[in-house]
């Protein structure tokens, strides 16, 4: 799986000379420079609207050179939108959700993958088949659950979970602890028994081996599904929509639904808010694209 | 990855449950150590709580729905729920005028990622683990769109769509013409519209997949198959792909689930109406429309979930089989 991403075997020139082979290289370059051209025009286009006053956009139209380009838009957006809070909002949702989610799969996964039980199996099988469930097809009863359940007014105004982070923790950390208990119990499966064994003569327990020897050597799959989830919960749209009705309650990825309206027909200032909610995900693109794409194929690449 | 591990060997010996996995004799002979009352209540909480929240808030509320698909509420008081047999799928099924296009648009979802989508990011794939130069940048640019959620791609294409300010209908030279077509408004193509905006996502994460993919596979086979003399198309169909058996039925597991999860983009575009129907979107539309008709979104609710458990139990039974159960 993982390891055979880094063990790449340097691919001597087989069959034909090395020089031989870069002749078919030139169209698959032509093809590959068209594809990644195309790619990249959505959000280049976004981006060179947000650039644009839009004042010029109407005088010279938008599909033109003329007028200024700077920043404005984006600080008018990020003001109007109310990014500031939709950002924090973001933050107060994925952090605690990360946290739970990799505190309560670990456990899970250390449970069943190096202890044997009678049912380890089939409830890793339970919440594996959990995190592949379209989530609208709980998304009813939660939302009545959630509707139903009781709080003190201090803790929501709402008097019940919704229209509380709370309610989008819960609901994220449901659903994501299956696919990161399956990751986790797969990476901890692949670690010798040896470990934990040396350390049942030395009388460790249970919470010992799973605190100081398991989760330890654990940390490479840790840090790739914390920027997984990371990435999965900034982008869930769904649960917020959901469960949140007070508009500034919403986190970023499902506020800019209401960009739309703010910005009615400013295009200008919509592409500048559309390009400050790609910034976060690029930064932690460029700063963690390893670990990220480590957690995509860790996930996918049991047999 | 299935590489039989000691755990399962020590499962073969026939451990009971609540054991420590069997020691090996040679290092610690004939103790087999139970698990003392502390580490067993230990244990019983690292499994209990991720169990519990797995069951209440998933499992249950699964459940949930299909007993409300044979009910008829408003979703107001508890005691309002009222038995309703199969009325609710037989409205779904017969009256429903959405329910039909909604079925046919999920499939076409489902087609389009199979026929377009997924095959575009095999062949990123296979072009890009060639030792070509600049095959990171390629692949960096292909990967963008898998870091931006669904609804952001809508967004983002909004923009492009757009039917007088879009750079689509510019690229054409029917912008602000009366040609102009409306790509995400227009009910008869607004599918196909979002169908190439969900490509632009699914291809990068088809290709980053595939490209770890086609690293694990064996060089040599590649080898053995061209000093046979087979060219890079029979070799690719005849031993890299094949080879990839793993990873392709997590594709296309994958692929089927991200057709029936596709939710987002139609939403953000006009909220599953006009042209844009989904099973996904039908769930909510009754669950948080007016006059909510809690019955009948959960019966949509509980055929999503129906069509779901083929490919999850695929996978499953894939994934698990070698395991003991």
């Amino acid at each position: 799986m993982s390891a055979s991403t880094t063990t790449r075997p340097a691919r001597p020139a087989t069959g034909r000379t090395g020089h031989g082979r870069s002749r078919p290289h030139y169209g698959t370059h032509v093809f590959l420079t068209v594809m990644a051209v195309m790619w990249m025009v959505p959000l280049g286009w976004a981006l060179f609207t947000a650039l644009r006053p839009k004042a010029d956009t109407d005088k010279y139209g938008y599909f033109s050179l003329g007028g200024a380009f700077n920043f404005d838009n984006f600080a008018t957006a990020w003001t109007q939108g109310g990014f500031p809070r939709y950002f924090m909002n973001s933050l107060i949702i994925t952090i605690p959700t990360i946290i739970l989610v990799l505190l309560c799969s670990s456990m899970m996964a250390f449970a069943v993958s190096r202890v044997n039980w009678k049912f380890n199996i089939t409830l890793l099988i339970m919440f594996t088949a959990g995190n592949l469930l379209p989530p609208q097809v709980l998304a009813t009863p939660l939302f009545e659950m959630f509707k139903l359940i009781q709080l003190p007014y201090w803790f929501s105004d709402s008097g019940s979970l919704l229209n509380t982070y709370l309610s989008v923790i819960i609901a994220n950390t449901a659903f994501q602890i299956g696919f990161c208990t399956f990751v986790l119990s797969n990476y901890m499966k692949a670690l010798s028994a040896d470990l934990t064994e040396a350390a049942l003569v030395d009388g460790a327990g249970i919470w010992r081996q799973y605190v100081s020897i398991i989760m330890p050597l654990c940390r490479p799959a840790i840090a790739a599904l914390a920027t997984l989830e990371l990435i999965f919960i900034y982008n869930d749209y769904f649960w917020p929509l959901l469960f949140i009705q007070s508009g500034d309650r919403l986190p970023v990825t499902t506020a800019i639904n209401n960009l739309q309206g703010t910005f009615l027909s400013n295009y200008n200032l919509l592409a500048a808010g559309a390009t400050i909610t790609v910034i976060p995900t690029l930064v932690v693109y460029l700063v963690l694209q390893r670990h990220f794409v480590a957690g995509l194929t860790l996930g996918s690449s049991k047999g | 990855m299935s590489t039989p591990t000691e755990l399962s060997d020590s499962a073969r010996r026939g451990s009971h449950a609540g054991q420590k996995p069997a020691a090996r004799p040679r290092r610690i002979s004939g103790r087999v150590r139970r698990l003392s009352r502390r580490d067993k209540m230990v244990l019983g909480i690292m499994v209990g709580i991720p169990t519990l929240v797995q069951l209440a808030f998933v499992w249950i509320p699964t459940l949930l729905s299909v007993f409300l698909s044979f009910t008829r509420w408003n979703g107001l008081s508890l005691s309002d729920i009222r038995a309703a047999g199969v009325a609710n799928y037989s409205y779904v099924f017969t009256d429903n005028p959405a329910f039909w296009p909604a079925v046919q648009h999920n499939i076409l979802w489902l087609l389009f990622l199979a026929v377009i989508a997924t095959p575009l990011g095999l062949l990123l794939a296979v072009l890009l683990d060639q030792q070509i130069r600049g095959s990171k940048i390629y692949q960096s640019i292909f990967f963008v769109p898998v870091m931006l959620s669904l609804a952001l791609v809508g967004i983002i294409w909004q923009l492009f769509y757009q039917k007088d300010n879009g750079l689509l209908n510019f690229l054409l030279g029917t912008a602000g013409t009366p040609a102009a077509v409306d790509w995400f408004g227009n009910s008869s193509i607004n599918i196909w519209a979002a169908l190439v905006a969900a490509t632009w996502r699914h291809a990068g994460y088809v290709m980053i997949l595939y490209l770890a993919g086609l690293k694990g596979v064996d060089a040599s086979l590649k080898e053995a198959a061209s000093l046979d003399g087979a060219n890079a198309t029979q070799t690719f169909f005849r031993i890299v792909f094949p080879a990839m058996a793993p990873i392709n039925i997590v594709i296309v597991v994958i692929t089927i689930i991200e057709s029936l999860r596709a939710f987002d983009v139609v939403w953000v575009i006009n909220k599953g109406t006009n042209g844009l129907e989904l099973i996904s979107a039908l769930v909510i539309t009754y669950l948080i429309g007016e006059g909510q008709s809690i019955g009948i979104g959960s019966a949509f609710a509980v055929i999503l979930l129906v069509i779901s458990l083929v490919p999850i139990t695929i996978y499953l039974s894939r994934t698990f089989r070698k395991e003991k159960f």
